[in-house]
């Protein structure tokens, strides 16, 4: 899709990844709304990416609650007019220290998969019926290796990864034809506070900087009209965006 | 006819009465069946506005409580802080707008407090009122002392969908969206495309039919000001894209007469608009249209209408002369009537077909 003037949603945006994105879609032209929980961290990427003069809105709302879904969509779209582009990257661990399944609270269970996948899906359904009208959009779901391998601790995030990549591969069925497409891109292990209260021990220096992997996920949105259908791609195959 | 008090689960097997002009006749169908009335060819126009949380509670400066529906946002403040609005006195939705406890009135320079029981902490706005409409001292000017998304996040927090005495409990936001909304320009939901699920819009385009948009900011539908409901319409705002003109201008140059569907009246007003400030031709982009449209308008653009059943007032029933004869239309309503229709913008629905142009 062409990102400039592209109206552009990144949830988790306020650190990590999704801040690592919301400036690579300012600095190629898209018009940016940066969701996350907290205000301060939020703000000050938001301003951060204004002060190099792109167009970027802080919008402070929770994706795993119902009424903060539908006031997102309504404020983004009066912010940036019609939303092109969804970036589903918020998620959460679950409970950390990781822990076996036998260990895990059921609460913590339904709170990942509330945020990780209900959260993405009605957010994802707020905005995609406008795309379809339009005959066009793409949605971006941020997944990981642990939907597909079976990490013991990782069973709370695993799963409710797993399902959200099952998710875009039913929805991109649905959508084939339409101009709307769902994909799923795996960043692959990343140096941000998430992997850290993950796997606090290790090696910050062999994991890979979100900047540039944010650079290999612009190339992927740029491209997204020519993966099959139902496609979830791994970050590393795509080269770094140009900035 | 009774209204219906609540959304319903199926939208698709919400009725649909057919009003056919050319052939003369109505008939009982189901929204579901809205394609196999439709030909390749046919374009069907959404209006892709999004329901503002348009209502909200407010405290003057003396502890007054009072009520502002928001109407319509001006676009001569540059910051985009500044709407014209509507108060109400003390009350709630429950009572009937005619009904309502008149507001204090306020003067320029008055203050508002905006807060919601129950809302989310941190949620504060306020603002100044800049004028007051000579139509109603309950029509102002007000402005906020918030920007961008501080404001916009402060509404949505804040803000109530506006609702009418004949709904049977509050309503979420998501009860008064259409299924493709997108910018936030209508401050009561564009209820004709409320059933059209992407089911039926997929249908609709595996029918040959195509499916385009544009944005318009529907206004209030009544007030219970006498003078200022004498007023409604305002002038709205609306927003035509480049690909819907082409996709009038296509159907309206095929020889078979393939027809323009205008779904709801805020697109009949759009389009219909857009054609009278350019002298009959459709021109994509934004403009603002006061029209309004009774028996003596003949569309230039429009051929049939999809919307919700309503109240068989004078004011909608001369709407809805400009695309049937008022006497078929007497009949189909009474039929509506007495075969259990629901009206209003949960209720049943009807698409009319136009004859002949001049008749």
């Amino acid at each position: 899709m062409e990102i400039r003037n592209a109206g552009a949603l990144v949830t988790g945006a306020s650190r990590g990844l999704g801040a690592a994105l919301a400036r690579e879609l300012a600095g190629a032209g898209a018009r940016v709304v940066l969701v996350a929980r907290h205000a301060e961290a939020l703000q000050e990427v938001a301003e951060s990416i204004r002060a190099r003069g792109g167009d970027a809105h802080a919008v402070v709302f929770d994706v795993g609650d119902k009424r903060d879904v539908h006031r997102i969509a309504g404020v983004a779209a009066a912010l940036v007019g019609d939303v092109d582009l969804v970036v589903h990257n918020a998620s959460t661990l679950g409970p950390v220290p990781l822990r076996p399944l036998l260990d895990t609270v059921c609460e913590a269970l339904e709170e990942a998969l509330a945020v990780n996948l209900v959260g993405p899906f009605r957010l994802t359904k707020v905005l995609a019926g406008a795309m379809l009208a339009r005959g066009r959009g793409l949605v971006v779901n941020v997944t990981s290796d642990a939907s597909v391998a079976a990490y013991p601790t990782w069973g709370a995030y695993g799963v409710s990864k797993a399902a959200l990549d099952h998710l875009g591969r039913i929805w991109d069925a649905e959508l084939e034809g339409t101009g709307v497409r769902i994909v799923s891109v795996d960043p692959g292990e990343m140096d941000t506070r998430m992997h850290a209260d993950a796997m606090p021990e290790a090696d910050r220096h062999a994991l890979a900087r979100p900047e540039l992997v944010a650079r290999r996920i612009v190339t992927l949105i740029r491209r997204a009209d020519t993966l099959a259908t139902g496609a979830r791609v791994r970050a590393v195959s795509f080269d770094e965006a140009r900035a | 006819m009774s209204p219906a008090r609540w959304p319903r689960d199926e939208p698709l097997d919400e009725r649909l009465l057919v009003i056919d002009a050319k052939a003369s006749r109505y008939d009982d169908a189901r929204v579901r069946d809205l394609p196999s009335m439709l030909r390749p060819g046919d374009v069907v126009v959404l209006n892709d506005a999004a329901t503002l949380p348009a209502a909200l509670e407010a405290r003057t400066a003396l502890g007054a409580r009072v009520e502002v529906r928001l109407l319509t946002e001006r676009l001569d403040d540059q910051a985009r802080a500044t709407w014209d609005a509507v108060l109400f006195g003390e009350g709630t939705w429950r009572a009937r707008t005619e009904d309502r406890a008149p507001p204090p009135a306020l003067a320029v320079g008055a203050t508002l407090a905006f807060a919601r029981e129950g809302a989310p902490r941190g949620a504060r706005l306020t603002a100044t009122v800049v004028s007051v409409s000579p139509i109603s001292a309950r029509l102002i000017t007000l402005r906020f002392d918030a920007r961008g998304s501080a404001l916009w996040s402060s509404i949505y927090r804040l803000g109530r969908a506006v609702q009418y005495a004949y709904v049977a409990a509050p309503l979420e936001l998501w009860h008064v969206q259409t299924p493709y909304a997108s910018r936030p320009w209508a401050v009561e939901m564009p209820s004709a495309g409320r059933p059209l699920v992407a089911s039926l819009l997929r249908a609709l385009t595996a029918r040959g039919v195509e499916i385009a948009t544009l944005t318009h900011a529907a206004g209030l539908s009544s007030t219970g000001d006498a003078a200022l409901d004498a007023a409604l319409p305002m002038p709205e705002r609306f927003d035509i894209p480049a690909t819907t003109v082409a996709a009038v201008d296509r159907a309206h140059a095929r020889a078979d007469g393939a027809r323009v569907v205008a779904v709801g009246t805020t697109v009949v007003r759009a389009l219909e608009g857009s054609a009278r400030l350019h002298d009959g031709a459709l021109v994509a982009g934004e403009g603002t249209t006061d029209l309004r449209i009774d028996h003596t308008f003949r569309p230039r653009v429009v051929d049939a209408l999809f919307t919700g059943l309503h109240e068989p007032t004078a004011s909608h029933f001369r709407l809805l002369e400009a695309f049937a004869p008022e006497a078929l239309l007497a009949d189909a309503y009474a039929h509506a009537e007495g075969t259990g229709y629901l009206h209003h913008e949960f209720g049943d629905s009807c698409l009319v077909v136009r004859g002949s142009t001049g008749e």
